[in-house]
């Protein structure tokens, strides 16, 4: 990433107008959900004789069938769901990065093998080896983290593979390995560097797909766990209430569907500022 | 021009040969087989410009890589003052890696877009861990003047030069830690004419004064007369013709070497036009194992005999090799 890219990326933002109103919708969430603690209510303590209330003045989202403050609890839920996102991204990013340029910058055989696992992760349905593989782990932040990334990383390492194909020939790096660079520093130095563009979208929309993933096994009751509150297990919550309090499944609903939204939006900005001849009007 | 006739040879390159394997059969396993270098010889001495020319995909740019060994042999020996080069493994080979540089064709894609001038500059001195980070900036500063560009560019990025200016960058790339030979892949076919001149001027320049020995890859004649002092002609892989540039251009052998020199357009208008005896017919698939001399097809001289015998190397006139049937003693 270098000057040029940066200035490029500025004046693609400057353009949208949705892109700039996605990153702060996604900058507001992020500061909701790290100063979450100065919300004056427990988001876990339980007031039997405040259940089920409405949206008003002292409970800005209502509370839930238990009485707990409900803007407490996706303020809260929000630092699950964002925090789940971005570090299983970095995890998927990583995975998908290094298997990439080995596979595209080595060839041969060994492209072959890393390839044909990609295929056999791919064909399997993600989201059922995730359900088993919950049933068998301890649930947990953590362990949702690990599995949504281990099992996310097989499209980044495709983009990546194509990227090095055509990277890899460009008479830079011919002239590092004709001056004797060695292959790590070649990928490090050269190839990674090169690639950033499509790593940072790659990244913006694999972070979209974990909080979707996130809040679906969330729902269904194998990610985190009570009384802790994430946006998908707070729709979960809202099923069994959703003719007296439809506000229970529309606030995380909302919250999902703007964030995934914001994060896909900004992958597209960033793919087309990225893209120098491309779509520019 | 330094006409260096000395026998010290710096580079000798015996038998070189490229194959890459070409489709396999859906079954068993034809394999065919691309002869993108197929048995090339020729010696480069020290000090002097060795130049090499061809059509597209003739294999020059092969014969050229396979010396600063970017890729692997198929067969042959390349000989860098005295040693093998061609069979060594990386380890061996990079003490050579500092004494053989490299520039390449496209000044676009030749410098990383990431890194700034300097940067750019000082990376064979880090790949080959030489000097202080104090000592590099100085170096590359004195580059940057040998080069005839400012101290101040060292701080800006590729992106803010043009394809001249990029080109210079890269010879001071590949001057940074003093080589004794150059592979020059094409250098100023991607630039105007106008600034090939400025840039051929400064290699001769810089040759005179640092004592480098240039092979210089290229599809124009006309510079490459200017430049080389000798200059080998290759088509479809193989050598077809060798010889001292002025006499190459006086008296060309091989009939290829002829229709290469009449394409050259002529500078003076005024002059009678006379039409280039075009080459017809067809290239042969550098596929298909071809029986007699390679340019038959396309030869207007060829002879039954040249379509079945393939011709041997010989030398034609003193330091004047070629391979056809027509200049047999």
């Amino acid at each position: 990433m270098n000057a040029l890219k940066l200035r490029q990326v500025v004046a693609q933002f400057k353009h949208q107008k949705l892109a700039i109103a996605a990153l702060v919708v996604l900058l507001v969430f992020t500061l909701a959900s790290i100063f979450a603690f100065l919300s004056p209510y427990d988001p876990n303590k339980l007031v039997v004789t405040e259940r089920l209330q409405s949206p008003s003045a002292t409970h800005w989202f209502g509370t839930d069938d238990h009485g707990r403050d409900y803007l407490s609890r996706a303020l809260y839920g929000g630092r699950v769901s964002l925090s789940v996102g971005f570090l299983s991204m970095i995890i998927a990013v990583g995975i998908g990065t290094t298997v990439g340029t080995i596979s595209g910058y080595f060839g041969g055989w060994v492209d072959n093998v890393l390839m044909r696992m990609v295929d056999v992760l791919m064909s399997i349905p993600s989201f059922f080896l995730m359900l088993i593989l919950n049933a068998y782990l301890k649930p947990g932040i953590t362990t949702i983290i690990v599995i949504i990334g281990m099992l996310s990383w097989m499209n980044i390492a495709r983009i990546v593979r194509a990227e090095t194909l055509s990277v890899k020939e460009r008479e830079y790096v011919l002239y590092a390995r004709v001056s004797g660079q060695s292959t790590f520093n070649i990928i490090v130095k050269h190839i990674v560097p090169s690639m950033m563009p499509t790593i940072i979208v790659a990244a913006t929309i694999s972070i979209a797909s974990s909080i979707m993933m996130e809040s679906s096994l969330s729902f269904l009751g194998l990610g985190i766990q009570p009384p802790n509150s994430s946006w998908g297990s707070m729709l979960n919550s809202a099923q069994g209430y959703i003719g007296d309090a439809p506000y229970m499944a529309l606030f995380p609903g909302f919250l999902i569907l703007l964030t995934v939204l914001s994060f896909n939006f900004l992958g597209d900005v960033l793919r087309t500022a990225f893209e120098p001849k491309a779509n520019r009007k | 021009m330094s006409t260096n006739n000395s026998k010290d040879v710096l580079i000798e390159v015996k038998g070189l040969k490229k194959h890459y394997a070409g489709k396999k059969s859906l079954f068993g396993r034809s394999q065919q087989v691309v002869r993108a270098v197929d048995d090339v010889s020729f010696t480069i001495h020290r000090g002097e410009t060795f130049g090499l020319v061809g059509e597209s995909g003739c294999g020059k740019s092969t014969t050229g890589r396979s010396i600063v060994r970017l890729h692997d042999v198929t067969d042959g020996e390349i000989w860098f003052d005295g040693h093998n080069v061609a069979r060594m493994n990386e380890r061996q080979l990079k003490p050579f890696r500092k004494r053989m540089q490299t520039i390449f064709q496209d000044p676009y894609s030749s410098l990383n877009p990431g890194m700034n001038v300097a940067q750019l500059i000082s990376e064979p001195m880090d790949i080959h861990r030489q000097g202080t980070k104090a000592e590099q900036r100085d170096r590359v500063l004195a580059l940057l003047d040998k080069v005839g560009m400012k101290a101040e560019h060292a701080n800006r990025y590729p992106h803010e030069f043009s394809g001249g200016q990029r080109q210079r960058i890269s010879i001071a790339r590949a001057l940074s830690v003093q080589p004794e030979f150059v592979m020059c892949d094409e250098p100023i076919s991607a630039l105007d004419v106008s600034v090939q001149a400025q840039v051929v001027n400064m290699l001769e320049d810089l040759q005179a004064e640092l004592g480098l020995t240039y092979l210089f890859i290229a599809h124009d004649l006309s510079m490459v007369r200017h430049i080389s002092n000798r200059i080998g002609v290759m088509y479809m892989g193989k050598l077809v013709e060798l010889a001292p540039s002025d006499e190459l251009y006086k008296r060309p052998a091989h009939p290829y070497t002829q229709a290469l020199l009449a394409a050259i357009p002529h500078p003076d208008p005024k002059q009678e036009m006379q039409p280039p005896p075009i080459l017809e017919g067809e290239l042969p698939s550098p596929l298909s194992m071809a029986v007699g001399c390679s340019f038959a097809s396309r030869c207007p001289y060829a002879t039954e005999r040249c379509r079945k015998e393939t011709p041997v190397w010989r030398e034609i006139a003193p330091q004047h090799y070629a391979s056809c049937h027509l200049h047999e003693a």
